[in-house]
């Protein structure tokens, strides 16, 4: 099937087999491998991306579900090579360990603060519960995110 | 700020994390990260009954399938005993393990795999192969296993290094120092814990993943998330039969490892798989395959026996442990004698000692390495007996580690006795901050008052525990990490380890020494590790080794290569080298006089006297300092329940200098989130068949951002002389406190003894209703 829609802000066609998940789209057709596979059952979130600024996990979604929709992935935080504030606190915080569940964390992180720009340290809490990590304790990842929200610029 | 650090401009400073930027990014450093259109997929059968023979396999229907490509067996491949444990040589674990076997021995054991050039292809070819299977007796537990007439599990007669196969015992240890039953009979007072731990798993959010292929020159390149490149050369070359130079392999970054990644485990299949079909093979184990087919930690029963005078020191100290290895004997002597090395010299001060017990092999998952690596079953039941000990005595348990640590330049007996699968080493204690982190622990956790009763709401009651531990930094005398140093042209440098970052951040520390002594900030260091063909040979990332170990062998090639930088500088400036520093990217004479690096570099490269400036040393390590470590949990039960909710877990530990100190929280933060899994969440179910029933993240639960409230790491001050810039270890230690420290907390919450984990509601429940 034909598929249509925009991705990192740009405009993507692609034909694919109706059944493809959304991740192998990313991953391997689109040749974004930022977005992670650690379970493929929708229970880490190691593959969140956006999908009109929704939080969705690339390995449950199918492909077809984001015809005409914008799609935003790890690799489409960093602006005309500027990390967002997000990924710059990530990396002073030390919530990157190994940088597996990272794309995901950021992705999950940057559509709260999209929602809620002052989130209280429960809020992120709250917001991340769905994405595993299993290298940091998160108490540096929540400092990442508080950080970056206090910093943040409007996007 | 600590001894030894107050001069340094990059070590001890929180600089950024050497490959931050790029993995915020999601750039392609992974494993499967690469274009892999055109490689087959390999996939394993696994075994459906817990003990069984292979009377015959066809594999006919299978190999019909369009796009299969191979299938493998134990008919058609080669049958060289080897350990999967990934450790150097020679090497402790029994030779007990085949490619693929005529007879399975748990549920998930490979029984064949297939190579397809489709996931789904080869998913349904593994349906096609037929298998008969002759199903044996299975043994589906340590008793079981050990009761008298049990069948062999291990009955193959070319095994080696199996401690008595046919009693099922993969591993023994007993080393008595002194008298220890007499200690006991005589000590005012003794008290005795048995803890248990379960089966539980590492759950690296990367699962296992490898993609094997040939070069332009037919060598088999073998990419791979692995702790152990070095020796995953060796174990795939000696299984699959190749010169162990025909075999390269490329470790790119880690999505976690925890010990699960030491062990050997997709590599030789994906290898095997790509000799046989000379393409390339790409395989993944799913979540579940990762929970049963990969490693766990050892399920462990361990009693300590203590025995002390009135005044709380302790005169007698027995322990005694039975690992549950699983179906194979991976790690089973060393976790095993770990038990007793990593924790009996923390309370140096009984003469009468004894350290014994056996690794036994059942028809479940195959344990392995896991973070802590037996220090966190031993410190269970010793911090539980130390509680039940400072009850009986009335003494504060703060007060009763204070009276009994091992304490600097004193040594204990277990480090001579106890080693990796061996005698060990000799050692005296050179820096402790125990008593450092029981006082600052104490102080910032309001431990006194909190201690001092129990505040209860309505059906909720808080109570705090406390517990210690120590681990070590590298293996004494067998374990070598090597490092190669090179000037560029334009004052830069390249540093080359075969050292692994499993996301430890051990990449950045490493970085840090260079620049340090080289006298340029960590951006001039381009570090690229680990490559069999291009990085010198480490033996890896386990045992807590990479800074003291590794960070040595990357000192001394700084070493040697800031002499040789002096050497031309000192032609350069026509000044003696003994008058010259470095620092901020230039060599420093006298009178003002300077010479940038870059024309150090231009100059040896391309102008006088040509010569490559550049160094390789090595480092294996004399010794293996030990940090040290007090815990302190609070915890919330609800007596309705039964439920436990973490408060607040309080870790400070002693590493030696921290050389990064907010890597090296994260360290200490996420081995003690992994810690409060194992107390009360983490735990494998099996079923009556020996089936694993939990195999994913929603039944087998891993803390989230919402179960761990407060965690808190503190490092104190302290400088380790034997260790690179004052540094020793940190990775594991965090692991070994939760457990007993939540124990206690519980039962200074509510009287009870949890002496099983995790501890769930309905094992808290139970345990209240029987106090009545």
């Amino acid at each position: 099937m034909r598929l249509e829609f925009e991705l990192n802000g740009r405009r993507t066609v692609v034909n694919i087999p109706p059944g493809r998940r959304l991740l192998d789209l990313l991953r391997e057709d689109l040749g974004l491998p930022g977005t992670k596979e650690g379970c493929g059952e929708g229970e880490c979130g190691a593959c969140t991306v956006l999908v009109n600024g929704q939080p969705t996990l690339a390995c449950l979604a199918l492909a077809a579900h984001v015809q005409g929709t914008a799609v935003c992935t790890v690799e489409g935080l960093a602006q005309a090579g500027e990390l967002h504030p997000l990924q710059n606190a990530f990396i002073e915080h030390g919530a990157v360990q190994c940088g597996f569940c990272t794309p995901g964390l950021l992705m999950a992180s940057y559509a709260l603060l999209q929602k809620n720009p002052n989130p209280t340290r429960h809020e992120v809490r709250e917001y991340l519960a769905g994405n595993l990590c299993r290298c940091t304790g998160y108490d540096q990842v929540i400092d990442a995110v508080l950080s970056a929200a206090k910093g943040q610029r409007c996007p | 700020m600590a001894v030894g650090t107050s001069k340094r401009s990059v070590v001890g400073h929180n600089v950024t994390k050497v490959d931050g930027p790029s993995l915020v990014c999601g750039r392609p450093k992974f494993t499967m990260d690469i274009d892999l259109s055109g490689s087959l997929v390999g996939v394993i059968l696994p075994s459906p009954h817990a003990h069984a023979r292979i009377k015959s396999i066809d594999t006919s229907a299978a190999e019909s399938l369009s796009g299969v490509v191979c299938v493998l067996h134990h008919g058609n491949v080669s049958r060289i005993a080897h350990t999967t444990a990934g450790q150097g040589w020679p090497e402790p674990s029994p030779y007990d393990t085949f490619l693929f076997d005529n007879k399975v021995r748990y549920v998930g054991d490979k029984v064949a795999a297939v190579a397809a050039n489709s996931e789904q292809v080869a998913r349904e070819a593994l349906r096609r192969i037929s298998v008969e299977y002759e199903v044996l007796p299975s043994l589906l537990s340590v008793d079981a296993a050990l009761a008298a007439g049990s069948p062999a599990i291990h009955d193959e007669t070319d095994a080696e290094g199996i401690y008595d196969a046919a009693g099922n015992v993969a591993a023994a240890v007993d080393i008595p120092v002194g008298d220890v039953a007499a200690a006991l009979a005589q000590a005012e007072v003794t008290v005795e814990a048995t803890c248990e731990i379960p089966y539980s798993q590492h759950v690296p959010i990367e699962p296992h993943c490898t993609v094997a292929y040939f070069d332009e020159d037919g060598r088999l390149v073998v990419r791979t998330s692995t702790q152990v490149p070095f020796h995953v050369r060796r174990i795939v070359a000696r299984v699959l039969e190749l010169p162990l130079h025909r075999v390269r392999v490329v470790k790119p970054r880690i999505g976690g490892g925890f010990g699960v990644k030491q062990e050997v485990l997709l590599e030789p299949v994906a290898g095997a798989l790509a000799l046989r079909t000379g393409k390339a093979v790409r395989m993944v184990f799913t979540r579940e395959e990762e929970f049963v087919s990969s490693r766990t930690r050892h399920p462990m029963k361990v009693r300590v026996a203590l025995g002390a005078g009135k005044d709380g020191v302790l005169r007698a100290l027995e322990m005694e442990a039975t690992s549950n290895t699983g179906a194979y004997g991976a790690h089973a002597l060393t976790v095993l004698s770990n038990v007793g090395s990593k924790t009996l010299p923390l309370y140096n001060k009984p003469h009468d000692l004894r350290f014994h017990g056996r690794a036994v092999y059942t028809n479940l998952p195959v344990a392995g390495a896991y973070r802590g690596y037996g220090a966190t079953q031993g410190y269970f039941p010793l911090e539980v007996a130390m509680d039940q000990l400072a009850e009986r005595l009335q003494i504060d348990p703060v007060e009763l580690r204070l009276r009994n640590h091992i304490r600097e330049g004193e040594t204990s007996p277990i480090f001579e006795r106890i080693g990796e699968g061996r005698e060990g080493v000799a050692q005296i204690v050179r820096s402790c901050k125990l008593e450092e982190c029981l006082r600052l622990g104490a102080e910032r956790f309001g431990w006194r008052e909190k201690r001092s009763a129990p505040r209860q709401r309505g059906p909720l009651t808080y109570g705090v525990g406390m517990a210690c531990a120590m681990q070590g930094s590298g293996i004494t005398g067998i374990d070598m990490g090597a490092a190669t140093i090179m000037l560029n042209e334009d004052g830069s440098f390249r540093l080359l380890i075969g050292a692994t970052d499993l996301g430890t951040g051990s990449d950045t520390v490493l970085a840090q020494i260079a620049a340090e002594m080289l006298g340029v900030p960590v951006e001039k260091i381009s570090v690229y590790s680990s490559d069999t063909d291009f990085t010198p040979f480490d033996v890896g990332a386990y045992a807590s080794s990479t800074t003291y170990v590794s960070g040595t062998a990357v000192l001394r090639a700084a070493q040697e290569v800031r002499s040789q930088v002096l050497d031309v500088a000192a032609a350069m400036l026509r000044q003696s080298r003994d008058t010259l520093e470095i620092h901020d990217g230039r060599v420093h004479g006298s009178a003002g006089k300077s010479v940038s690096l870059e024309e150090v570099g231009h100059r040896a490269a391309y102008v006088v006297d040509q010569h490559h400036i550049a160094a390789t040393a090595s480092c294996v390590p004399e010794e293996s300092p030990p940090p040290f470590a007090a815990f302190f949990a609070e915890v919330c039960v609800d007596r309705e329940t039964g439920l436990v909710r973490l408060e607040r877990m309080l870790g400070v530990a002693d590493c030696g200098v921290a050389l990064h100190p907010r890597l090296a929280e994260g360290q200490v933060e996420g081995a003690m989130a992994q810690g409060v899994g194992h107390a009360l969440f983490e735990e494998m179910v099996f079923s009556e068949r020996g089936r694993c029933v939990n195999t994913n993240l929603l039944d087998y639960r891993i803390p989230s951002s919402t179960d761990l409230r407060s965690l808190e790491a503190i490092l104190v001050d302290s400088y380790e002389p034997s260790g690179p810039l004052g540094a020793k270890s940190i990775a594991e230690i965090g692991i070994n406190g939760p457990l007993p420290a939540i124990s206690n907390a519980i039962y200074h919450a509510v009287g009870v003894r949890l002496a099983r984990a995790p501890f769930t509601p309905g094992r808290v429940l139970r345990a209240l209703e029987g106090k009545g």
